[in-house]
């Protein structure tokens, strides 16, 4: 729809105005002049650009946000994060201090200012897109906060104007212990301490780090980090949320929307997807309830766990029959017999009890009811590993999520001695890995001292290319990989990217 | 006998019907106007009791002649009820005919006897017609007398008698709400959250992102399957005094908490029926957190961390947070008497091996694991005496410090609160409803008053069928008020409890408004 506004000059006569004009009018927009290196990027830049600065400049900043939330997804942690990004910050969105006293400072900054609020445009237009921004861009603040010159970082947070009332030193005294308790500081009464309602602070607040009283949350100067990107986070999700409004209103000249089309699109999750394709699988034929307990020899610790816990209690708990439910779901164990296999399984419960309280879950998770949505999407997605990591830890009872993440040292190097992993080499590295944190490192370790036979063969054969060999972040991949080198040469086994293909098609019916 | 109670039946829901439309026909926005109607109701409820005496003398006569009579019954029923009936419904009912019904005996409607289950449609009827306190409900939800969207967008979902579950339901009223109750008799509902548009209207929104969960109370669930591995006088659904400490303890330590750290006032703690307790933190601003918030909380009360397979699951960092400092003060005591000497955790072989576990000192478990060898069965008590015993007596190879700390683990791994922190976190769950029936046990999900939680006793929890059968057996004095049938209960205490915490509640909330009025103004005038 074309929209008159008849004070505003047509953009094609725009250079035909009066000469006088526009020769000795005052420049319409001022360059913003960058006092800090970190910005919380409240106002919009205004002056020119080109077109082709415009896509370079997202493009590198997308470079950097899609790296950290790889960061995030293979669970690093933030020392390493740091570490890793900090020759990708410096190569595509450099970001120096004052005291570097560097001709580039001001043409950084502007940078790091345009291209937020280009990819703001960009992304602002769906939740999950806002949702997601709004996450990389706060982990990139909070990185370079955490780098930034302590004086000029309380030079900028001073000049924030954020609503804190100060611990005056009489009350420090009387709290004194409560706060060196709360926040493991020792010596408290040297430090600033600041006031604030708790809800400002809900991450130190579950961390237990901050001494609350009344509702009102101690905060040391030290952790005055995470309130301010808390801030920072509140009010980019504001704005995102204005930019979504405004954005069908966008004075545009169609030069823009094709480059915030393309960056949003390529802006994908490189999260481990389900395919389809892991469900079906060459030579294995339909699953039924009773082979799971055979296919539960090529299955990952994960879910060797659950299992076997299921088998020894005849009983899972909810998120345990969730994730489990799903990973059968994913190795194409059909609906029908999703639910002989559950009802089989909890021996110890009345017909009744399980048609009451179970089957629609199940039925739930396959799509077969609820809301319109599930039911089109076909229920939901098996876990990925990173599904399983970032998830909170299981509580008593609960035997979900992943075992390397969740188990002591010492039981997992049992659950796989019993798996028959017995390699001394083997779990001692895998010990070191689950101490790095690396637990998806240790799983596929794991996979490939257990199939080193058949990987070799395939390698040596050359049947099996690189990428089918690639590190595996979903259990049901793990699954098909396991299950396809073990049986290898049976039949037209082996092929995985062609029964890939196969496998779309048979599960769209 | 189910088949003398079945043609009685009949005649008892045509009253009741009427009843409940008369009731919604003199339905006013003002609260008061709604009171009279309540309380009109009662005694039309009890003009249908007066018509069905007969009948309950019957159900005591032997059984044989019952098959005969109730025909007779049958059909004079169906002439004064309906007659009656008609000409009370919409008219309030004069003062005269109130007389004549307190010169009768308490009659007896709804025939309790030893044999009726608490399911029977007929028990869940009269339940809700008599003893629910819809009122009291109604205010707490709505936060004033005059009904708002506070409880008209209100979801409620209902467990109907052949276990259907029928979500986002709501109500403008009390009224509506109690009629919906006793037309569908549901074996429990459950409140949610209140959302931006009415739940009912949710499918004709143009956006669906319009219809979201905008406020609910802070809940918590505290359930006594988290606490099978470390019970040992019950499994599964079954308590009895002794577990219920572990919920005790709980209540002490996340009430406190919740006051004293967060602030919060209005915290009603209701037993679910069961082997559990809810918790429903209802102050405004704990009322309006978005999921970050109730997730934080959730994180802060929660101590106990990992499944079966992660071995220790209590390890407090030092030093210990002022609110792990003031539970564990807390739960030591229990800790002496509820689990040392009543649960006795680690009286088996395999549980005193967990106990080793659990301890970092290598020498001193092997000095333990001796002692305990050659007297298998010392209780868990002297076990634990055991431990500082043997570390003084020189089998301790770490410092006095880390051993009281790992005991100090220890102390909070068998009675920190073990909340279900998933309730909590969301702000769309759905929690049920106080005062409504336990479908497994019969009991109602009284509030429990954080002051005497101590003396609380799940196993004297009224069930329906006593309540009901305490209405029939109540004698009244003449002239006196007259009495609503949950006054004549020991369901009692606990509305009255109930009405005195809505009455805080909308205290405070009166004087909210009325500062946002004053702020308003103020900001009008600039």
């Amino acid at each position: 729809m074309i929209r008159h506004d008849y004070s505003r000059v047509d953009s094609k006569r725009r250079a035909n105005l009066d000469y006088k004009k526009r020769q000795f009018a005052n420049a319409e927009f001022q360059q913003q002049n960058y006092e800090h290196r970190l910005n919380f990027y409240v106002l919009p830049p205004t002056a020119e650009i080109t077109l082709e600065e415009f896509e370079t400049w997202a493009i590198n900043r997308l470079k950097v946000l899609s790296e950290l939330e790889g960061c995030s997804f293979r669970n690093r942690g933030p020392e390493e994060t740091a570490e890793y990004m900090k020759g990708i910050l410096d190569k595509y969105l450099p970001l120096r201090s004052d005291s570097s006293r560097s001709q580039k400072l001001q043409d950084e900054r502007r940078r790091d200012h345009y291209s937020h609020f280009i990819l703001r445009l960009a992304f602002s237009s769906t939740e999950d897109l806002r949702r997601r921004f709004s996450r990389l861009e706060t982990m990139l603040f909070s990185l370079r906060f955490k780098n930034d010159d302590l004086r000029e970082r309380q030079e900028f947070v001073r000049n924030l104007n954020l609503e804190w009332e100060e611990v005056k030193d009489e009350e420090k005294r009387e709290l004194k212990d409560e706060l060196h308790a709360a926040s493991g500081i020792k010596k408290t009464e040297e430090q600033e301490w600041f006031k604030v309602d708790w809800e400002r602070v809900p991450e130190l607040v579950g961390q237990r780090k901050v001494l609350l009283r009344r509702g009102v949350a101690y905060v040391p100067q030290r952790e005055q980090m995470s309130m301010v990107v808390a801030e920072f986070t509140k009010r980019l999700d504001e704005a995102l949320e204005l930019t979504a409004r405004a954005l069908p209103r966008l004075d545009e000249d169609d030069r823009l929307a094709p480059i915030l089309a393309h960056l949003s699109q390529s802006f994908t999750a490189p999260d481990a997807a389900y395919s389809t394709s892991d469900a079906n699988i060459d030579g294995l034929s339909t699953i039924t309830a009773n082979n799971i307990d055979t296919l539960s020899q090529n299955f990952p610790l994960c879910m060797r766990n659950l299992h076997s816990t299921l088998r020894e209690n005849s009983h899972l708990k909810h998120y345990g029959r969730l994730q489990y439910t799903l990973f059968l779901k994913g190795i194409g164990l059909g609906l029908d017999e999703c639910l002989v296999f559950w009802r089989r399984s909890f021996k110890l419960m009345t017909d009744d009890k399980f048609q009451k309280e179970y089957k629609y879950n199940i039925r739930h998770v396959y799509g077969d009811v609820g809301g319109d949505a599930n039911r089109r999407g076909r229920g939901y997605t098996p876990y990925s590993c990173q599904k399983l990591l970032t998830e909170p830890l299981p509580g008593p009872g609960q035997s979900h999520g992943c075992p390397y993440r969740s188990f002591t040292p010492d039981n997992l190097l049992s659950a796989l001695q019993r798996m028959g992993i017995n390699d001394r080499d083997v779990l001692k590295t895998v010990k070191e890995d689950v101490g790095k944190q690396r637990y998806h490192v240790a799983c596929n370790r794991v996979f490939e001292w257990s199939h080193k036979r058949e990987i070799k063969k395939v390698k040596d054969d050359g049947s099996w290319s690189a990428t089918d060999l690639d590190t595996i972040v979903h259990p049901n991949t793990y699954f098909k990989r396991s299950w396809l080198l073990k049986h290898l040469g049976e039949g037209n086994v082996g092929f995985v990217g062609e029964s890939a293909m196969g496998g779309e098609e048979k599960m769209e019916e | 006998m189910p088949h003398s109670v079945t043609p009685e039946s009949t005649p008892a829901d045509e009253p009741s019907t009427t009843v409940t439309q008369g009731d919604t026909d003199t339905v006013e926005p003002e609260a008061e106007a709604e009171a009279e109607a309540e309380a009109e109701a009662e005694p039309k409820a009890e003009a249908e009791a007066e018509a069905e005496t007969q009948d309950v003398a019957m159900e005591e006569a032997p059984t044989p002649t019952a098959s005969e009579q109730p025909k007779v019954n049958l059909e004079e029923l169906f002439d004064d009820g309906d007659s009656d009936d008609e000409f009370t419904s919409s008219v309030p009912m004069p003062a005269s005919q109130d007389q004549e019904q307190g010169e009768l005996s308490q009659p007896a409607p709804i025939k309790v006897t030893s044999k009726s289950s608490f399911s029977d449609p007929e028990i869940m009827r009269a339940f809700y017609q008599r003893l629910f306190p819809f009122r009291p409900l109604f205010q707490w939800l709505n936060h004033s007398p005059t009904p708002s969207n506070d409880f008209a967008h209100r979801e409620f979902a209902f467990t109907l008698p052949n276990d259907a579950y029928l979500r986002y339901q709501s109500f403008p009223t009390a009224d509506l709400l109690r009629k919906q109750c006793i037309q569908l008799l549901p074996s429990r509902f459950e409140i949610g959250p209140m959302y931006s548009t009415n739940p009912r209207d949710r499918k004709t929104l143009r956006k669906a992102s319009a219809f979201k969960p905008v406020m609910k109370e802070l809940v918590f669930d505290i359930d006594m399957t988290d606490y099978d591995d470390i019970r040992t006088c019950c499994t599964g659904a079954s308590i009895c005094l002794k577990c219920w400490g572990f919920i005790t303890m709980a209540i002490k330590t996340i009430d406190v908490a919740l006051r004293e750290d967060f602030g919060f006032k209005h915290i009603l703690w209701v037993y679910s029926g069961r082997r559990g307790a809810h918790a429903w933190v209802c102050d405004k601003r704990a009322r309006e957190m978005d999921d970050q918030k109730r997730r934080s909380i959730a994180a802060y009360l929660e101590l106990l961390k990992g499944g079966d397979q992660s071995g220790k699951k209590v390890n407090a960092r030092r030093p210990l947070h002022p609110h792990i400092e003031r539970s564990l003060v807390i739960l030591k005591e229990h800790f002496q008497t509820s689990i040392l000497a009543e649960q006795d955790p680690w009286a088996s072989e395999e549980k005193a091996a967990h106990l080793l576990n659990l301890l970092p000192d290598p020498t001193l478990k092997a000095a333990l694991q001796k002692k305990w060898d050659s007297a298998p069965s010392r209780p868990s008590a002297s076990k634990w005496a055991d431990i500082d015993a043997l570390a003084k007596s020189g089998s301790l190879s770490i410092t006095p410090r880390d051993l009281l700390e790992a005991k100090q683990d220890i102390i909070l791994e068998y009675t920190y609160p073990r909340l279900d922190a998933e309730v909590s976190k969301k702000l769309n769950h759905l929690l049920k409803s106080p005062f409504v029936i336990h479908p497994g046990t019969g009991r109602v999900c009284v509030p429990i008053d954080t002051r005497t939680v101590e003396e609380f006793d799940p196993l004297t929890v009224p069930t329906v069928t006593q309540l009901l059968q305490e209405i029939d057996d109540w004698e009244g004095e003449e002239g006196e008020k007259k009495l609503q049938d949950w006054e004549k209960t020991s369901l009692k205490p606990y509305v009255e409890y109930f009405r005195r915490f809505v009455a805080a509640l909308i205290e405070e909330e009166k004087q909210v408004l009325k500062r946002e009025r004053e702020e308003d103004v103020d900001a009008m005038e600039f």
